[in-house]
């Protein structure tokens, strides 16, 4: 029978964990010097090293050491003296060594923590995700499967495999349990993401696009009946690979574990992949004989040893934390908690941000990618950044505005042609015929018409009754087909009727 | 004497894709053995506060800058692929006993 999610929070209590991985930007790979662009032809960027051709020997790249000990220090964690790779030995063709290059027992930094705040129906409250440890390791190729059903393992007659992603630096992040988080668990999993990614991109060490899959999260969650300490088996979901997937990936599984729960079943430590289009999980590799790694020290590769000094010098250039930013943002901005929540959880901060910097005013920027178009983007089901229309668009839409030559009605009719690409808001207004008019003599002629036309309501106006100028007004705006500043139509029309 | 069983020298060789003969496995699981003996030998010694040893050579921090060099063409990347296709190697049916 089908739970409701209250249903459920109201019976257990989920245990979350959360393993991020995170790919570095640096221009080569990990061991050998390919590019790492995205989207290259295939099989173009791959060399004896990361092909694993005989007698090949990496050399770790020094810049990924650096980006992995900036996310520990950023993510408050302890940075090891010495920490080793190790090989994680399995069989499976994206990874043409046989094994990958990661570490095991010596992570290079760990005990660290990330801070996130959710809204909740008492406010707004913290919850502290613990961070077990962050360690560096290497991205793998690409499967493409052919036959059967198309692009699924299941049923592939063989698959095709391109190794440029083979060796691109990829950083684990790995939180410890995170208990405590009730009914709350979809929110803050999706919270402690959307911090990650916002403290990676304020380091610049990563590109964490999800969509292009740099930033992946696998969740794991288990139930354990509320009051009992004993932790349930958990279930490990890939391929979550947006921030709204993550929130319904955890609701998803705490639904499923609960029904099995409830029907006396148990639930398989499994991995299942998250389907995007219908928000469910499906079963993937059983874990009931776990899994053999058999990891050891990696003999190609010597330890890595950071300098106490040079440790220190990183964590003293550590950018504005995320949160810190938002707080100070708010205040010089002078926006209310709400509409702070609105843009953090419609994610226009970083391009309001730029607007503004582009010289637009706060709110006006704010308003325009909050309102008109957030909303294009959800009817195109997008998100707001992947429109056509950028914040120096919006910086020229609002400084039209506040010029006259645009009214809020004609821009949003220049909004919508910058992001059908016809071109910038200029272009647009040039190519659309949109002007405001704003010439005296072309209103007055329409005021005069209007009057005429509703000389019972103009006389009203004219008696005292000022909000029956609303009216004639829009029979204003009408009449001059939207382009005329309604400011100033009211302006010259109480005028007329001598209430000016 | 120490020995590894039979079945845990299967496990290993398939863990490892090889395929072994009823009789290999059986040899190699009293040389197995053999060898445990010889690492026991090391697990008598005291060795509190002597860190495990991974690299022969004192060597740390052997790292390289972050810089492009050109790649392999994509048909000398491909030369040795018994089977290709579209530029991609290509490979059995991934996984067909476990998904
Ligand atoms: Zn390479």
């Amino acid at each position: 029978m089908a739970l409701s999610y209250d249903d459920v929070v109201a019976k257990y209590e989920p245990v979350l964990g959360l393993e991020v991985h995170v790919e570095l930007n640096t221009k080569s790979k990990m061991f050998c010097s390919c590019a790492t662009e995205f989207g290259a032809a295939p099989n173009t960027q791959t060399c004896p090293v990361c092909l694993a051709l005989p007698g090949a020997l990496p050399v770790v790249n020094e810049k990924a050491i650096e980006s992995t000990i900036l996310i520990g220090l950023a993510l408050n964690c302890k940075i090891a003296p010495y920490s080793r790779f190790a090989r994680k030995n399995y069989f499976y063709p994206d990874m043409p060594k046989n094994f990958q290059i990661s570490q095991y027992d010596e992570p290079i930094c760990f005990d660290g923590y990330v801070d996130v705040e959710i809204e909740t129906e008492d406010g707004p409250k913290q919850f502290r995700i613990e961070i077990e440890r962050v360690h560096m390791e290497e991205d793998t190729g690409k499967s493409l499967h052919v036959g059967g059903a198309t692009g699924r393992i299941h049923g592939a007659d063989y698959s095709l495999l391109d190794y440029n992603r083979a060796g691109i630096p990829l950083v684990e992040i790995v939180t410890k349990i995170v208990p405590g988080t009730g009914k709350y668990a979809p929110e803050v999993a999706k919270a402690y993401v959307a911090e990650l990614r916002d403290i990676l991109r304020g380091l610049k060490v990563s590109d964490v696009k999800m969509e292009q899959g740099s930033l992946r999260c696998d969740a794991n969650v288990s139930l354990k009946p509320i009051g009992s300490d004993v932790l349930g088996t958990r279930s490990e979901t890939k391929n979550v690979n947006s921030l709204r997937s993550v929130e319904r990936a955890i609701r998803g599984e705490m639904i499923r574990h609960a029904e099995l729960l409830n029907a006396g079943q148990k639930v398989k430590q499994e991995t299942r992949h998250f389907q995007e289009d219908t928000g469910l999980t499906r079963s993937g590799r059983s874990k009931e004989q776990a899994e053999d790694y058999r990891y050891f020290p990696d003999p190609d590769l010597v330890p890595v040893t950071p300098d106490a000094a040079w440790i220190e010098q990183l964590r003293a250039g550590l950018p504005e934390r995320p949160s810190v930013r938002r707080k100070r943002l708010q205040q010089e901005w002078n926006v209310p908690d709400k509409e702070m929540a609105a843009m953090i959880n419609a994610d226009v901060l970083d391009i309001v941000e730029e607007t503004v910097s582009l010289g637009a005013d706060p709110t006006k920027a704010r308003s325009w990618w909050l309102g008109e178009i957030s909303r294009i983007a959800n009817e195109k089901d997008l998100p707001v950044a992947e429109l056509s229309i950028k914040p120096v668009d919006v910086a020229e839409l609002v400084s039209l505005v506040s010029k006259g030559e645009l009214t809020d009605k004609l821009a949003r009719q220049v909004v919508e042609g910058v992001i059908a690409g016809e071109g910038t808001p200029a272009e647009v207004v040039a190519q659309r015929g949109i002007k405001v008019v704003n010439d005296d003599g072309a209103l007055m002629a329409a005021i005069e018409k209007v009057c005429a036309e509703q000389a019972e309501t103009a006389e009203k106006v004219r008696g005292g009754h000022l909000p029956a100028a609303g009216a004639l007004i829009g029979a204003v705006m009408k009449e001059t087909k939207g382009q005329a500043d309604a400011a100033r139509v009211r302006e010259l029309l109480l005028k007329h009727l001598g209430q000016g | 004497m120490s020995s590894l069983s039979r079945d845990e020298v299967a496990k290993l060789a398939a863990l490892a894709r090889i395929e072994m003969t009823e009789a290999e496995l059986l040899e190699l699981s009293s040389q197995f053995g053999m060898i445990l003996d010889a690492v026991a030998r090391v697990q008598e010694v005291d060795l509190s506060g002597v860190k495990a040893t991974s690299h022969p050579q004192p060597l740390e921090n052997v790292a390289r800058p972050d810089v492009v060099a050109p790649s392999l063409s994509p048909e000398a990347a491909l030369s040795g692929a018994p089977a290709q296709e579209e530029s991609r190697f290509q490979v059995p049916q991934i996984l067909g006993e476990a998904e």
